[in-house]
C-alpha cells in the first residue's frame, strides 16, 4: 500500500496489513472453513472492525435490523452504534459524508442496500470520491469502500433489478471489484478495506447463499487481477460475479456432452481491468465468449471484446461472442423476466456456436498444439 | 377499508404460496389513511404514490381483478404485468404510478402540478410517501420548488412510525414531520390516520389550499400492523410494541364506531364482510385466469417512438448471423510464433488460479 497521500488523523498506521487479531473467528482461521458468501462478508467485516479502529460501517438498516440481507448480523451487538451506524434514507447524504470522513483518515464502509439506490449517491461517488485524490494533486486520498449488491431475476421490476456497476467501472479514480465466490468475497473485501482509494465492492443477491471454502488466514487478494479459475484448451469464457458460476456450470456441461475443454476467466476486478490475463488466455484457446448480467450495448463485455480484438485478433478462430441481457427495462412478470436475462441455455448456445465457427468437432481441422 | 384489508390479506397469502413474486408491501393498518385521502380527491386529480400502493389503486377505483392480476404478473394487470406490486399505473383513474425508489415520486408529482398550473387547470396532485422518505433529498428539493412556484400539490406523509426497522425518532432530527414544511414557508398539519373521516377532511382542506396555489404538507399518523414487507418478521419490534400496533387496528375501531355511534347491526357488518370476501375471491379468480404476457411482447415497451436499430436481441442471440462455415484465415505461422510484434500486450505471465 504505497500512496503519496497523507492519511490524516490517527489512522496512519492502521492501513498496514496485519494478521487478524484475536476474536471469535480466530479459532477457525488456521484451517479452511466452508461458509456462505454472506458469512464470508460478515466474518471479514468483523475481523477488520476488530483490527482497525478507523473502520466503521454506515448504511440503512445495518444495525438494529441487522442488514436487509443480513450481512451485518450481530455487528451492532459487538461493535456498538458508534461504529455500526444506521442512517436515514439519504444515500447521497451519507455516502458523501463517508467521503468526507475518509478524507480525514477514517475508513468508512458504506452499505448501499442495492446498487439501484447507489444512483442517488452517484454524484458523490463520481464527482467527489473518484476525483478528490487527483483534483487536489494527490494531497489526500479517499480510503472508503462502498458495498452493494446487484442482481436481477427476483421479480423486483425495472427499478430494482439493475447491474449498474458499469457506470462506476467507467470512472478513473474508482476501483471496482466483483467477487464471484466466498473466498473471493473475503480476499477482495480485505483488500478493499485496506486500500487507500475508494472501492466499489459489488456483491450479488443470488450469490449470498452460495457456499465455498474460505481460508480465514489468507492474505488479501490483489485488486486489479483476474484469475483463470478453470484451465482449458478450446475456448475462453470470461465472466464476473454471478456469471462465473454460470460459466463453470456451462464448462462442466459441455465437457460432458461435447468433450469441449473450456477455460474460464473470472475478472474479479472491473477497474482496473486485467486485460493481460484474458488476452493471454484467448491466445491459447483462440476463441472467446464473454458473459455479463447486464445490457449488451456499451457494456463491460464490450470492453472485454474490444480488448481481445486489439490484443488477440490474429489468434482468433471465431468472432468473439457476448451473452448479455436483452435491452429492455426488466419486466416483473416471470416469463418476460426469464426471457430477458441470460440463462444457462443462452451461454451453452453461444459457446457451441462459437466452437462450431472455430471448426471444433469437424474432424479436428483446427488444432493448435 | 374492509375491501382493502381483505385484498391485502389475500395478496399476502398468495405471496407466501409463491403465486406472487418480488417484494410485497401491504397497507395493513393504513386503510383509513388510504381510503380517507383517496375519497377527498376529485376523479380528475392525480395521485403519485410509492411501492405500498395496492390500497390506493383500489381506492382510486381501479378494477380489483386488474390490481390482483398485476401482482400475479398477468397480461390483464394494471401495468400489463410489467410493474408488479411496486409499480402499478392506471391512467384512467389518474393513478400516476407507484414508485419503488424511495422519494422518487416526489419530483414527478411536483412536475405534474407544474403541468396543471402551466395549462391553467383546476386539478391538483397528491403525492404520498412514507415517513422515511422525508429524509431523502428529493423531498426537500420538491417542497422548496412547489412552494416557490405556488404549485397545486399536496404532499401526504404516511407516518407509520417506521421505515423498515428504523423509527422516526432514529431517522428524523425533527420527528414532527409536518413541521418540516416551515423551512419552505409551506402550510402543514398533522392528522389522526386511524380515523377515515379526519383524514378525509384534512386532505380536502389541503387540496383546497393547493388548488389556490398553496402547496400543503399533511402528516397522517398511521400504524403498520405487520412487517415492512410480507417476508419481514419485524424482529426489531418488541412483543409489546407489536401488540400495541395490533391494538390500534383502524378497522376494529371503525367497526366499534359504526355499531355504537352509527347504530349499525352485526348483520350489516357481516354482509359487508361477505361482500368484501366475494369481491376479493373474484379478483383472485380473474388474476389466475388472465394469461401471462407473451414473451414476444418483451420489446413492446422500450420506446414510444419507433426507432431504427433498436436492439431486439435475446440474451443468447448473436449480433450478426454466424457464418455457416469456419472463417479462420489465421496464418499458420502464428500458431507457434507467439504474439505479433505490434501487440500492445507483453508476453504471457504466470497467472495464479
Ligand atoms: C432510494 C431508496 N433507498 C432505499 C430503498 C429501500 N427501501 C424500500 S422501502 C424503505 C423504507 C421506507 O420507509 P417509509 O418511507 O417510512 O415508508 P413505509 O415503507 O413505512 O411505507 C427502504 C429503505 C429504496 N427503495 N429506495
Ligand atoms: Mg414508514
Amino acid at each position: 500500500m504505497t500512496t503519496a497521500a497523507t492519511t490524516l488523523g490517527a489512522g496512519a498506521a492502521a492501513s498496514e496489513p496485519v494478521e487478524p487479531v484475536e476474536g471469535p473467528d480466530r479459532a477457525r482461521s488456521t484451517a479452511g472453513a466452508t461458509m456462505t458468501y454472506r458469512e464470508a462478508l460478515r466474518v471479514t467485516l468483523a475481523q477488520e472492525l476488530r483490527r482497525d479502529p478507523n473502520v466503521l460501517l454506515i448504511g440503512e438498516e445495518i444495525g438494529l435490523f441487522e442488514g436487509s440481507y443480513k450481512i451485518t448480523q450481530g455487528l451492532l451487538k459487538e461493535f456498538g452504534p458508534k461504529r455500526i451506524r444506521d442512517t436515514p434514507i439519504a444515500e447521497e447524504g451519507f455516502t458523501g459524508a463517508a467521503v468526507g470522513a475518509a478524507m480525514l483518515g477514517l475508513r468508512p464502509i458504506v452499505e448501499l442496500m442495492t446498487i439501484n439506490f447507489s444512483l442517488l449517491a452517484l454524484d458523490q461517488i463520481v464527482n467527489h470520491a473518484a476525483k478528490i485524490y487527483g483534483m487536489f494533486g494527490g494531497q489526500v486520498s479517499v480510503p472508503m469502500v462502498i458495498r452493494t449488491p446487484g442482481g436481477g431475476g427476483q421479480q423486483l421490476g425495472a427499478t430494482h433489478s439493475q447491474n449498474v456497476e458499469l457506470y462506476y467501472s467507467f470512472v478513473p479514480g474508482l476501483k471496482v471489484v466483483a467477487p464471484a465466490t466466498p473466498a473471493e468475497a473475503r480476499g477482495l473485501l480485505l483488500a478493499s478495506i485496506r486500500d487507500d482509494d475508494p472501492v466499489l465492492f459489488l456483491e450479488n443477491l443470488s450469490l449470498y447463499n452460495s457456499k465455498g471454502e474460505v481460508d480465514l488466514a489468507a492474505p488479501p487478494l490483489e485488486i486489479g487481477r483476474a484469475a483463470v479459475v478453470r484451465p482449458g484448451r478450446d475456448l475462453t469464457v470470461i465472466a464476473y460475479s454471478r456469471m462465473v458460476s454460470v460459466a463453470l456450470a456451462a464448462a462442466r456441461h459441455l465437457a460432458a456432452t461435447e468433450g469441449a475443454d473450456l477455460e474460464v476467466v473470472d475478472l474479479r476486478s472491473l477497474r482496473p481491468l486485467d486485460r493481460q490475463t484474458f488476452v493471454d488466455s484467448v491466445r491459447r484457446t483462440h476463441a472467446a465468449v464473454v458473459l455479463e448480467d447486464d445490457w449488451l450495448t456499451y457494456g463491460i463485455g464490450a470492453e472485454v471484446a474490444a480488448s481481445i480484438g486489439e490484443g488477440a485478433f490474429d489468434h482468433l478462430d471465431a468472432p468473439v461472442r457476448r451473452v448479455a441481457m436483452a435491452e429492455v427495462p426488466l419486466p416483473y412478470s416471470k416469463p418476460l423476466e426469464t426471457a430477458a436475462l441470460p440463462q444457462m441455455s443462452d451461454v451453452v448456445r453461444a459457446i457451441k456456436e462459437t466452437l462450431a465457427a472455430t471448426g471444433f468437432n469437424r474432424g479436428g481441422s483446427v488444432s493448435h498444439d | 377499508m374492509l375491501l382493502v384489508r381483505r385484498f391485502e390479506e389475500r395478496a399476502g397469502r398468495a405471496y407466501t404460496q409463491a403465486l406472487i413474486g418480488g417484494y410485497l408491501h401491504l397497507n395493513l393498518g393504513e386503510e383509513a389513511f388510504v381510503v380517507g385521502a383517496a375519497a377527498a380527491m376529485k376523479p380528475t386529480d392525480y395521485l403519485f404514490t410509492n411501492y405500498r400502493e395496492h390500497g390506493f389503486a383500489i381506492a382510486r377505483g381501479a378494477d380489483l381483478g386488474r390490481v390482483m392480476a398485476e401482482l400475479y404478473g398477468r397480461a390483464d394487470g394494471l401495468s400489463k404485468g410489467w410493474g408488479g406490486s411496486m409499480h402499478m399505473f392506471d391512467l384512467e383513474h389518474r393513478l400516476m404510478g407507484g414508485y419503488g425508489i424511495v422519494g422518487g415520486q416526489l419530483p414527478l408529482a411536483t412536475g405534474a402540478a407544474l403541468a396543471i398550473q402551466y395549462r391553467g387547470g383546476s386539478e391538483a396532485v397528491v403525492a404520498t410517501m412514507g415517513d422515511g422518505a422525508t429524509n431523502i433529498g428529493a423531498f426537500h428539493e420538491s417542497l422548496n420548488i412547489a412552494a416557490l412556484w405556488n404549485l397545486p400539490v399536496v404532499y401526504l406523509v404516511d407516518n407509520n412510525e417506521l421505515g423498515m426497522g428504523t423509527s422516526v425518532e432514529r431517522s428524523s432530527a425533527q420527528p414532527d414531520l409536518h413541521k418540516r414544511a416551515a423551512a419552505y414557508r409551506m402550510d402543514s398539519a398533522r392528522v389522526d390516520g386511524l380515523d377515515p373521516e379526519a383524514v378525509y377532511q384534512a386532505t380536502r382542506h389541503a387540496l383546497t389550499r393547493a388548488r389556490a396555489g398553496r402547496p400543503f404538507l399533511l402528516e397522517v399518523m398511521t400504524v403498520r400492523l405487520k412487517g415492512h414487507s410480507v417476508v419481514d418478521p419485524a424482529a426489531y419490534r418488541t412483543a409489546e410494541e407489536s401488540a400495541q400496533a395490533l391494538a390500534r387496528d383502524p378497522l376494529d375501531r371503525l367497526a366499534r364506531q359504526l355499531i355504537v355511534e352509527g347504530g349499525a347491526s352485526q348483520d350489516q357488518l357481516d354482509l359487508w364482510e361477505r361482500q368484501a370476501h366475494d369481491a376479493v375471491a373474484q379478483a383472485e379468480q380473474f388474476a389466475k385466469a388472465s394469461p401471462l404476457p407473451p414473451v414476444d411482447a418483451l420489446f413492446d415497451h422500450t420506446y414510444a417512438t419507433p426507432v431504427p436499430n433498436e436492439s431486439r436481441r435475446l440474451p443468447g442471440d448473436p449480433l450478426f448471423e454466424t457464418p455457416p462455415e469456419a472463417t479462420c484465415r489465421r496464418p499458420n505461422d502464428l500458431d507457434e510464433g507467439g504474439p505479433a510484434a505490434s501487440s500492445p500486450y507483453s508476453l504471457p505471465q504466470p497467472v495464479a488460479a
